[in-house]
């Protein structure tokens, strides 16, 4: 199979300095992208850039480094603003990543939800999203309704309309599941939740490095995201909040920034989107994330998307002629469900003695139940390999983990 | 044989292999040969959850020594687990409880027993002491 592609693949990991490093003693092939995405050295730069020259802290400094900065870290949320398509800049709050700004909403929900209230979330979760859905129910005495999966790794959304009723208040998915890679149908999802008066939180954390999601677009009510997943760096990230929903959400943290006024008998709120970053924030991150979306866009999603659809054939194709292999979730074939994720097991051969012998051979995975308890109780299996791709890997690389894997069944069996 | 004349020897064996490869073939054939524990002590009360591979211990005295067997989900951690029991079994608690595990690093094998490892055997290795104080107590 010849991958047709639009990128200049040998060029592009040109940018990716680690992608050079051996590990192991032999050349890294790094496919745990769903976990962490690798940093260009424009993003890098970017990084060093800010603490050798304008380091300072933001918004109330007179001097020159300061207002530099607040440029920069400004102009990065304008980006972000123009990236998502949001409405207004001020609509994009900078987060830690995606746990934060799940929590944010959740924590923000607990005064609007009253006993009886409903919440719904997918089988398809992250172990973040589950966790502050079940503290806010617990708080508020909501209940929590999960939207069943099938076999293939697919939400039933049949399913998903008989949990729909006007006490659901919110409706929360992912985007992309991280442990199978499925596409989850989120236009029909927040579509019906409208219908029902709900609102929408999307976990973007796995759609973001794969696709360009359009606020407006979705008329989505709140959407997440991590910077490191998007060759940015770790730490940083963002919330999308429609600015209704933002005005009505309480802050979540109080500190410095977030305030307008402060005397001891009351405080006032700053307005957007400052209410909701208390703090000194994480300013080189911010900076460093909009860096990421000017390279990730300069080479293009589309092109991208369409790689990275050809590299999980290209994988797909040659897994399935391996053995007692079984790939969870939907089949590779068609970008429209699956995203460049391979979660899978080989007989009855624990994921962890396939990782670790990969590791040797340099080659990077992930096992174990990436943060899913739920599904793989739901497959019945302690966990899986997971190997996910990037842009910047290549068919050769794919041939090297298919050897690898090859070997490490032999040895393991 | 003591606890390091064991634990010598178990280095010696493997200064022989050249590479990873067949490090990791002897350790996997270990792994396979481990005496298992008997199926009535692998309960969730002998279980040590180690996030990616799940670690069983069982442990009895027999004439002032105790023998440990042990299982695991995992055939590399079982391989290690092979080791360590053929290291650790039938000795006196209080020598097990003098005992280290340096001769892990020496065979190549440091990275398994790292606490981020997540693979249950450092709890393992607690566990084993653990086991070996409450019976030196019961000497006492």
């Amino acid at each position: 199979m010849e991958l047709k592609t639009m990128l200049d693949v040998q060029k592009i990991r040109k940018d990716f300095p680690i992608l050079n490093r051996k590990v192991n003693g032999k050349p890294l092939i790094y496919l745990d992208n769903a976990a962490t995405s690798q940093t260009p050295k424009q993003v890098i730069d970017v990084i060093v850039d800010y603490y050798s020259n304008y380091n300072a802290n933001i918004h109330r400094g007179v001097h020159a480094l300061s207002q530099e900065a607040t440029d920069a870290y400004e102009q990065a949320r304008i980006k972000i603003q123009k990236h998502f398509n949001a409405k207004h800049s001020y609509e994009i709050i900078y987060t830690s990543g995606t746990t934060h700004g799940i929590n944010l909403v959740a924590s923000g929900f607990s005064s609007l939800l009253k006993k009886d209230d409903e919440i719904i979330v997918s089988a398809l979760e992250h172990h973040s999203n589950i966790v502050p859905w079940q503290m806010l129910c617990e708080r508020t005495g909501a209940t929590l309704k999960v939207i069943p999966m099938n076999t293939n790794g697919e939400l039933i959304l049949s399913e998903y309309d008989t949990l729909l009723n006007t006490n659901t208040k919110l409706v929360f998915v992912n985007h992309i599941s991280n442990a199978l890679g499925t596409i989850n149908p989120i236009e029909t999802i927040i579509e019906k939740a409208h219908a029902v008066g709900a609102a929408v939180l999307v976990d973007g954390a796995q759609s973001c490095p794969h696709l360009k999601p359009d606020m407006q677009a979705l008329d989505v009510d709140f959407y997440v995201c991590s910077a490191h997943k998007i060759c940015g760096p770790t730490g940083v990230g963002m919330l999308y909040g429609k600015e209704e929903w933002l005005k009505k959400l309480p802050p979540y943290q109080g500190g410095g920034e977030m305030i307008s006024e402060v005397s001891f008998e009351k405080t006032s709120y700053a307005d957007l989107p400052h209410k909701f970053e208390a703090g000194t924030p994480n300013v080189c991150g911010g900076i460093a994330f909009g860096a990421a979306l000017d390279y990730m866009n300069a080479i293009g999603f589309e092109a991208i998307a369409a790689y990275e659809n050809e590299l999980l054939e290209y994988a797909t194709a040659q897994m399935l002629q391996i053995e007692d292999l079984k790939i969870y979730g939907p089949e590779a074939s068609g970008a429209k469900n699956k995203t460049s994720v391979i979660s899978f097991n080989v007989g009855n051969i624990h994921p962890y003695d396939i990782g670790t012998i990969l590791d040797k051979m340099g080659i990077a995975v992930r096992t174990g139940h990436h943060c899913a308890q739920p599904i793989m109780d739901f497959y019945k299996i302690p966990g899986t390999v997971r190997a996910s791709f990037m842009f910047y890997n290549t068919k050769e690389e794919i041939d090297t983990f298919i050897a690898g894997l090859k070997k490490a069944v032999l040895m393991l069996s | 044989m003591t606890i390091e004349e064991i634990q010598n020897e178990i280095i010696d064996e493997f200064s022989m292999f050249d590479d990873w490869e067949e490090r990791y073939q002897y350790m996997i054939d270990l792994g396979k040969t481990l005496p298992l524990i008997d199926e009535a002590h692998k309960t969730d009360d002998n279980i040590i959850k180690g996030c990616q591979s799940k670690v069983w211990v069982h442990a009895n005295m027999n004439d002032d020594k105790v023998e440990f067997t042990a299982d695991s989900d995992a055939i590399i951690t079982k391989g290690i687990i092979a080791i360590l029991i053929r290291a650790f079994s039938n000795q006196h608690p209080k020598d097990i409880i003098e005992a280290n595990t340096d001769f892990i690093d020496k065979i190549g094998l440091k990275e398994h027993l790292s606490p981020t490892r997540a693979n249950g055997l450092v709890s393992m290795i607690k566990q084993l002491k653990m086991y070996a104080i409450a019976y030196q107590t019961q000497l006492n």
